[in-house]
């Protein structure tokens, strides 16, 4: 188990300097480098200019030398002093403003993934199951709806709806009163109140998806003799379901974390634009808008990274519940 | 005489599929008496399994019980379990209690992620309200009683663990463990090698004597009939055609198509008289020397020494012209790899295949050019065991068929047409069927066009792969005699890979035995068929069953120490 | 031993007992059915698969055709008639009249919100009717014409029958236009997927080896990084400058760059089980070049799953356009598309004044997207006409 873990672990690591590359090309991408932006930013804005200050920043980061000796700094950089490089828009070290937002979209993703979790294994076994009764299509049906809205349109939707009937603005994590409110119930309930809309929008698409993933790999297991086997043992049926193929469709449905988690971090970033969550997606989306490239880098970088953690949980839960896996 | 457990009385089933309504048993009536057998006997399709599922209600869909009565007596009462739902709790209360049940495939039909002893007690406990120690501890003991060494341990281990026999044996512990009346054998051993399905057999036979149970086996195998069954019921295309005592049937059988099917069987106990002599000449085709083929071994991801397996382990034989060479072994002998690698459709790690041209040039085909090999391979041809996967489902058969002359260019499209004509008249078939696809043909037929394939370039030597392992037992005689033919006008060599021995004593001049990747014996046919030399093959050919009920061989086999004591793979 | 009559009748059987689906119907025959005539077949049991068949071809008529089936042109403006509301067709006027006709609008102030609000005023009655002469246009930029299909009457008149926004602009006529943008993205970005999938697939399997295991992991990477902000990412490097043409190739490969893994993962994957089957093998056997091989036998029992692959990869492509779009990094006005529309619904505010303007475009984001779903599944449930 333990060698298992090790070894998925060292995979792990050509994908994240995969990962840190192409983070690194998108940083890269707009013309001119990162220090002519700055420069003009803050000619723009009539601060003075330390040369001295523009030769340190120069030859931290190597911007005078070849691209892959300014990727090896920047690199060194996070992984010797966790210093992802300047934010020239903030005009603040990129680390300092980057981990809140990220601490908020890993909570978010992860009460998403419990939603979608929660809300498709259900449904999933009861499709597989009863499969082509009116339940069936019913949830296939509002499957498919769930993969075809996209995000933003959902978000807005459900904001318009709730503005017409409730009459309540749901932008944000908070009521205005109560952003600055130190922590009570009623900021519990007022955070709950504004966090339903987002993860609703997020889990929605996973759900659909998830939901077939199940239906398809359960009613393939569903035909396989060990199921027949408990039947003829006299098991009643839904202990003969739930016990052998449910618990063997698990497998897939756990594994299945590796491409739904990119699928929601990718739904937080939008839905928190489109809502105003204080996330990385804002943040994101401004700092490319405004070129502040180290910013954007070191966000898309952290979120991939997310996703890849994301992804060893789900190997190690696969081997958990897999004992084919654990002694491989 | 006592009444019987079970009867059942006119018993219907249908399916409803795609484009027609399957009636795939049709009145069909037998008993099961107490420590009886009887052995329901048929062919593929002929809808067997499905009556033996259909006693414990757990047909699948779409089949639906349309008529008939399952009436069984037991503790003193009569159910007609026919009435019952399907999921009723009487019904739940016979199934695995009552009526206990054993599939063809131990490996699918035992659950991956749970332990073996976890899969027992769950039956245990569902039928005896014991806790769950006590649960275990007879599950222990049903492990030790179907001989599974070391059970208390062996409880915790997972299925893909155990090895095939071992499989079975925890099958067969778990439909015992409630102690039922009746024990449903569906194709028990079918999936096992000759020697483990002695051992089974053996073990199934024992337990049901002991027990004073009914047995139902269902088989297709009239060899397992004979050493196992009291009585027999045959059965086609839905129908039970034919039913009597065991020696009613094979000495006395009433019905054409049980005697046809006695017949093909029989035929496969004794060498084919249509098989001209082979010439020895001092010159052999094909020789191989000392191939091994060493699969893994290389070193792993993180430093780890993988695990090496030798596929095959320095194998020299030759091959003669004219000549039938069978290849026998058991599962993991290597034989399959062994064709593959005379071909190189797997490269060899050592030795060598000489192979001599027509022109009378000896070649070595490990050292051939992609270009050179292609010429060998239409010399030297491979007829496949899977029917359905080895002709493309997207070509015409005068695709199939013409495509290596396609390939080869030296025919026009018409004359191409021809040959595949001809070829499809020297198969047994119509030159009609040219534009259907593979998807109109039965086993057999597809076989049939397997075999014109590999004719069409005239080659000199076949490999045939288990070439009739997947055929039912009519249908393979029938290509037997139909490659015989062939070969009586065609000069042609044939290496012939089979676990059946029948079927290569039936066909094979002379006849190699592999196992664990190793040439154990060659030697002529009759004399390996009978009296070998080396412990193993004796072993081997006394644990194949023998279709005579009044001469059981399997009884009376050779065991050898190290395989009956089959070890957790 | 002889034989009783009967039981020779018995044994005349030579094959399992069937009867047909209904009374009096024959089982159906396929025997020299090919490997399309058999999925076509599948695929025409699909009804929902075959109806959103229908609604895609629609859909792609109405982006080739929008010019001509537009009310009028999709940046049209009317300061006067900012956030104007749907208007509905009438068949008759007030005087019993059959006219086809919409009714025009009066403008009020709200005083307390400080705003106008259009009225619809049963008195204006706008003429319309069909094949009308309005705005000219040049029909595929190439011939000048202005005949529409639907109009008022007299062109300096306005109908708004899915409203305006906020530059008083017809949002029908911009739907129309947009729907040639979006659903041509889609296809030309899974076109431009298809390509490099095949290609990168192609020397993946052709050479093997570590340049296999290089691609691989680069679509393993790839696939594991979250879509929306690499999209983002790389969306934002376009320069403002650039001309809305080379804007919009640009997302088009953007969009298709990311969706190929999928694409390619699935060719891979199906590519290399189709080389270890028996029928394979025999073709390698049967003298076949590797060349052969693949083109004569693995590619023909890929091409329907591909299709479908394919087919399912188009709404994500249009997604990812609509998506970038809105949040102001991919296409950009002038041009039109449903992304870009959207655009104009992007708070609270504008949404509420002029709900329309979130409703109808994205209405067609999901339409498209749910048929190509639902189009694309049932393909891929008749692609493989052998699995039983």
């Amino acid at each position: 188990m333990l060698n298992y873990i090790l070894k998925r672990l060292v995979y792990m690591i050509p994908t994240l300097i995969g990962m840190s590359i192409i983070s690194f090309a998108i940083i890269q991408l707009p013309p001119g480098d990162y220090l002519t932006s700055l420069l003009s930013t803050l000619a723009d804005g009539g601060s003075p200019i330390d040369p001295a200050t523009v030769e340190r920043l120069r030859s931290q980061y190597g911007l005078d030398q070849p691209v892959w000796i300014q990727y090896g700094k920047w690199m060194l950089g996070i992984l010797t002093r966790g210093d992802f490089g300047f934010s020239f828009e903030w005009n603040q070290p990129v680390s300092e403003v980057i981990w809140s937002r990220m601490g908020s979209t890993l909570a978010i993703s992860f009460a998403a993934l419990l939603l979608v979790w929660a809300v498709s294994l259900p449904i999933g076994i009861y499709s597989a199951v009863r499969r082509n009764s009116i339940g069936d299509h019913v949830f296939t049906f509002f499957g498919f709806i769930g993969l075809a809205v996209p995000n933003f349109i959902l978000a807005l939707t459900l904001m318009y709806v709730s503005f017409r009937v409730f009459g309540q603005s749901v932008g944000g994590l908070f009521s205005p009163e109560y952003v600055d409110a130190p922590w009570s119930p009623a900021k519990l309930w007022d955070l709950i109140l504004h966090l339903w809309i987002p993860i609703l929008v997020i889990g929605m698409s996973g759900t659909a998806s998830m939901i077939r993933i199940l239906r398809a790999n359960l009613t393939d297991e569903l035909s396989k003799p060990y199921v027949t086997t408990a039947r003829a043992k006299g098991l009643p049926e839904y202990k003969v379901i739930v016990k052998y193929p449910v618990r063997i469709a698990l497998n897939p449905f756990v594994s299945a974390i590796g491409w739904v988690l990119p699928e929601l971090v990718s739904g937080v970033t939008i839905t928190a634009i489109v809502l105003n969550l204080p996330t990385a997606g804002p943040l994101l989306l401004r700092a490319l808008v405004a070129q502040d490239m180290y910013l954007a880098g070191s966000f898309i970088l952290l979120l991939s990274v997310l996703t890849l953690i994301g992804m060893l949980v789900s190997d190690i839960l696969l081997a958990l519940l897999d004992p084919r896996i654990r002694y491989n | 005489m006592e009444k019987p457990v079970l009867s059942v009385e006119n018993l219907n089933l249908d399916f409803h599929l795609r484009t027609h309504i399957l009636h795939a048993v049709r009145d069909v009536s037998f008993d099961l008496h107490r420590g009886r057998t009887l052995a329901l006997v048929g062919e593929s399709g002929s809808g067997k399994s499905v009556t033996a599922r259909s006693l414990m209600r757990i047909v699948d869909k779409p089949g639906v019980m349309v008529g008939g009565r399952i009436i069984l007596r037991t503790q003193g009462r009569e159910v007609d379990l026919a009435q019952l739902a399907s999921n009723s709790p009487e019904v739940r209360a016979v199934r695995g209690a009552r009526i206990g049940l054993i599939f063809q495939e131990p490996m699918s039909s035992l659950s991956p992620v749970h332990t073996i002893g976890s899969q027992i007690d769950e039956v245990v406990r569902l039928h005896s309200k014991i806790d769950k120690r006590a649960a275990r501890a007879r599950t222990v003991e049903l492990l030790g009683q179907v001989e599974i060494p070391d059970p208390a341990e062996m409880a915790d281990r997972y299925t893909f663990e155990f090895s095939g026999g071992m499989r079975q044996r925890a099958m067969i512990a778990m439909a015992l463990a409630v102690n039922p009346d009746i024990l449903i054998a569906d194709e028990p051993t079918t999936a096992l090698d000759v020697t483990t399905q002695a051992e089974i057999l053996d073990l199934i036979k024992r337990l049901q004597t002991e027990r004073g149970m009914a047995m139902l086996l269902i088989t297709h195998d009239m060899g397992v009939v004979a050493e196992v069954a009291d009585d027999v019921a045959v059965m086609r295309f839905g129908r039970i055609v034919e039913t009597g005592t065991v020696d009613e049937i094979f000495h006395a059988p009433k019905h054409a198509y049980t005697q046809r099917l006695l017949a093909s069987t029989l035929k496969l106990e004794q060498p084919a008289d249509a098989r001209a002599e082979a010439v020895i000449t001092p010159q052999p085709l094909l020789t191989v020397k000392g191939l091994t083929k060493v699969y893994g071994g290389a070193k792993g991801f993180l430093g780890t020494k993988k695990f090496a397996l030798k596929a095959v382990d320095d194998v020299s034989l030759v091959l003669h012209a004219g000549e039938n060479l069978g290849v026998v072994g058991e599962s993991g002998s290597g034989k399959t790899t062994l064709g593959r690698l005379i071909l190189r459709i797997v490269e060899p790690t050592e030795g060598q295949v000489l192979y001599r041209q027509k022109d009378g040039k000896e070649i070595d085909v490990t050292a051939l050019s992609k270009s050179e090999l292609r010429k060998f391979h239409a010399d030297v041809r491979l007829i496949f065991q899977d029917p359905f996967a080895s002709l493309n489902p997207r070509m015409t058969i005068r695709q199939i068929i013409g495509d290596p002359l396609v390939v080869e260019g030296k025919l026009s499209a018409r004359q191409i047409e021809e040959k595949t004509a001809e070829l499809l008249r020297l198969v047994g078939l119509s030159p009609d069927v040219m534009e259907r696809y593979p998807h109109a043909f039965s086993g057999g037929q597809r076989q049939r066009i397997g075999i014109a394939r590999a004719l069409a370039l005239d080659p000199r030597i076949i490999i045939a792969d288990e070439a009739t392992s997947a055929l039912d037992v009519s249908i393979r005689s029938q290509i037997l005699d139909l490659l015989l033919e062939i070969q009586s006008h065609l000069d042609l060599s044939f290496i012939f890979i089979s676990h059946d021995i029948s079927v290569v004593r039936y066909f094979c001049d002379r006849v190699a035995v592999m196992h664990r990747g190793k040439l154990v014996e060659i030697g002529p046919a009759e004399k390996i068929c009978t009296t070998p030399d080396e412990d193993y093959t004796r072993a081997l050919i006394s644990a194949v069953p023998n279709p005579d009920p009044r001469n059981k061989r399997m009884l009376h086999r050779t065991r050898l120490a190290s395989l009956s004591t089959s070890t957790v793979c | 031993m002889t034989l009783t009559p009967a039981l020779d009748a018995k044994l005349a059987e030579d094959g399992p007992a069937i009867s047909g689906l209904k009374p009096g119907m024959d089982p159906i025959s396929d025997a020299a059915a090919g490997q399309w005539t058999l999925i076509w077949r599948k695929f025409l049991n699909q009804k929902v698969a075959l109806f959103c068949g229908g609604v895609i071809l629609v859909l792609y008529l109405i982006g080739a055709f929008a010019e001509f089936l537009a009310p009028g042109l999709p940046d049209t403006s009317r300061a006067q008639y900012t956030y104007a509301p749907p208007q509905s067709i009438g068949l008759f006027t007030p005087d019993g009249q059959f006219q086809l006709h919409v009714k025009g609008y009066t403008v009020a102030i709200d005083k307390a919100a400080l705003r106008r609000t259009f009225v619809v005023d049963e008195n204006i009655i706008v003429p319309v009717g069909l094949f009308v002469e309005g705005p000219t246009y040049k029909f595929w930029g190439m011939f000048e014409a202005n005949r529409h299909l639907i109009g008022p009457l007299d062109p300096t008149q306005t109908m708004y029958l899915l409203g305006a926004d906020r530059l008083g602009r017809d949002l029908l006529s911009r739907l129309i236009y947009g729907t040639r943008i979006s659903m041509s993205i889609g296809l030309i970005g899974v076109c431009m997927s298809l390509f490099l999938g095949v290609v990168l697939g192609s020397i993946s399997g052709y050479f093997g080896g570590w340049i296999d295991t290089v691609i691989q992991r680069v679509i393993e990477v790839v696939s594991a990084m979250p879509t929306i902000p690499l999209w983002l990412g790389l969306a934002a490097a376009i320069p403002l400058t650039w001309s809305p043409i080379h804007v919009y190739f640009v997302i088009t490969i953007i969009v298709s760059l990311l969706g190929w893994t999928g694409l390619a993962r699935e060719v891979r994957g199906r590519f290399f089980s189709l080389r270890n089957e028996d029928f394979v093998t025999a073709a390698k056997l049967d003298g076949s070049s590797e060349r052969r091989v693949i083109f004569r036998h693995i590619l023909p029992s890929l091409t329907s799953h591909i299709l479908a692959v394919t087919t399912l990869a188009v709404p994500s492509m249009i997604i990812a356009e609509t998506s970038l779009s809105f949040l102001g990094v991919g296409l950009k006005a002038p041009v039109v598309s449903w992304g870009v529309l959207l655009q104009d619904a992007q708070n609270i505010r504008s949404i509420s004044t002029a709900p329309w303007l979130l409703i109808w475009p994205s209405l067609a984001v999901v339409i498209a997207v749910l048929s190509f779903n639902f189009f694309g599944d049932g393909l891929r449930d008749a692609a493989d006409p052998y699995e039983t």
